[in-house]
């Protein structure tokens, strides 16, 4: 068991951050592995024009990907929702994996709970033993391409 | 021992012929049962792919959890080798295939792993993993558990095969490979294009280094390119002399190992070191001579 620190993270990530810190080493891989296999497919608008997505270099594997901020969902930008939008090859399980945490865990939070997510919550997911540290960098890349979209697009 | 049967007609111009089997022999060999115990082992760059389908009997050899230390910059000592080999059934004299992702970057690295502890009898899957797939051939998930084997504690013999970054020093002038991409050669790129993690504070090169990316040895398919054709571009092209000392390095060390197969056991070069600490260690380093 290791002690994981989750009051700072929004409910699902914190969830899924104990799921993973309940589990023995092997199994946290099985885990990742489901994230991976659960990551939605790219809607038409995306799948058809790759283009329109950010790639994220810190990935060992391409991985693209794009927020949209819901701009009926509420009247103040800080409340509207955000979709996130992930595309990574099957041939690369690990980067398809952090895409799948961040998907579930993020998806469809405000934009002002995605901009107080913290930097280092790709440590949060006692994922440094199974996968090597240098591995999870690509996640930071994703979060960090996550707010900085966020924040971004929600200006009015 | 399956030597005589390894010795596909593609393989017999290369200088260790025994140390390459193809897919359509590793196919047969599983469809008869598997007659002479051989252990096939995954080594891949990326840590999941294993778990989402692997050539049936296959286990995991990881490349960061079973053949680095977990602490130092080095790879496991005797004992932790011997472990990681008998849980997997490997005995000393047992006929190791492997194979991986990454045109066998990760597979290659493994087997010279092997070589660092005399384990003789390993070979690579030609073409890897990408291939085996390529052809329609069968994946499961079932992962095997062998009877651990009997495997001794060997201590690792660097020397032979091993550089490191004061042995580059000594070699300086000497017939040095450098087996990254021409950006980073050059000097333009700090890191390897999709990989800033693992980057460097000078860019450049050895001083002396002559630059052939790894990549071609290999044909599209991942599978090896024929002598003939290796010999072109290494001694031709390159100058490269068979009985010389020659050191190749890449970036930490796993791309160089494939180039240190090719030269070792395609074109039978006598002494290559692979110089694991690579551009990560000699790019970081202090004061020492950088070619740009």
């Amino acid at each position: 068991m290791t002690a994981v620190e989750t009051a700072d993270l929004p409910e699902a990530l914190a969830e899924i951050a104990r799921d993973f810190a309940e589990l023995p080493v092997p199994e946290r891989l099985q885990l990742l592995l489901e994230f991976s296999e659960e990551l939605p497919e790219l809607p038409e608008r995306y799948a058809a024009a790759p283009e329109r997505m950010e790639q994220v270099h810190e990935c060992q594997s391409p991985l693209f990907l794009v927020v949209e901020v819901d701009e009926d969902s509420a009247p103040e930008p800080g409340g509207r929702r955000v979709s996130l939008y992930f595309s990574a090859p099957p041939e690369a399980p690990t980067t398809r994996g952090f895409a799948g945490i961040l998907h579930e865990g993020l998806n469809r939070l405000t934009v002002d709970e995605i901009l107080a997510v913290p930097e280092d919550a790709p440590y949060r997911f006692s994922l440094a033993d199974a996968v090597s540290p240098l591995r999870l960098r690509g996640m930071v890349g994703m979060l960090s391409r996550i707010k900085r979209q966020t924040a971004l697009k929600s200006r009015v | 021992m399956a030597d005589s049967q390894t010795q596909d007609a593609r393989f017999a111009e290369y200088a260790h012929p025994d140390r390459l089997v193809s897919t359509e022999w590793l196919a047969t060999q599983l469809e008869a049962g598997n007659p002479d115990g051989i252990v096939v082992l995954e080594s891949d760059e990326d840590v999941l792919l294993y778990d989402t389908g692997h050539i049936p009997g296959a286990l995991k050899l990881d490349w960061h959890q079973d053949l680095n230390d977990p602490l130092m910059r080095d790879y496991v000592g005797g004992e932790q080798f011997a472990r990681v080999m008998s849980e997997r059934g490997v005995g000393r004299d047992t006929t190791v295939v492997l194979y991986g992702d990454k045109s066998n970057w990760w597979a290659a690295y493994a087997l010279w792993v092997m070589s660092l502890f005399g384990h003789e009898n390993a070979r690579l899957l030609d073409g890897g993993r990408a291939k085996w797939i390529a052809e329609g051939r069968e994946l499961t998930k079932d992962v095997p558990s062998p009877a651990p084997a009997e495997y001794p504690v060997v201590d690792r013999d660097d020397a032979p095969i091993r550089a490191f970054k004061d042995d580059v020093l000594n070699h300086l002038g000497g017939p040095l490979v450098d087996v990254r991409s021409p950006g980073e050669f050059s000097g333009e790129l700090l890191h390897m294009p999709d990989y800033p993690q693992e980057g460097a504070m000078r860019g450049g090169h050895i001083p002396g280094a002559k630059s052939v990316p790894w990549a071609r040895a290999a044909n599209e398919d991942g599978t090896f390119k024929s002598r003939a054709d290796l010999e072109a571009i290494y001694l031709q092209e390159q100058g490269l002399d068979p009985a010389a000392p020659t050191v190749a390095y890449c970036r930490i060390g796993e791309r160089s190992s494939h180039t240190w197969f090719v030269l070792t056991h395609l074109l039978g070069f006598q002494n290559v070191r692979n110089y694991d600490g690579s551009w990560t260690e000699w790019g970081n380093a202090v004061r020492v001579p950088v070619e740009r």
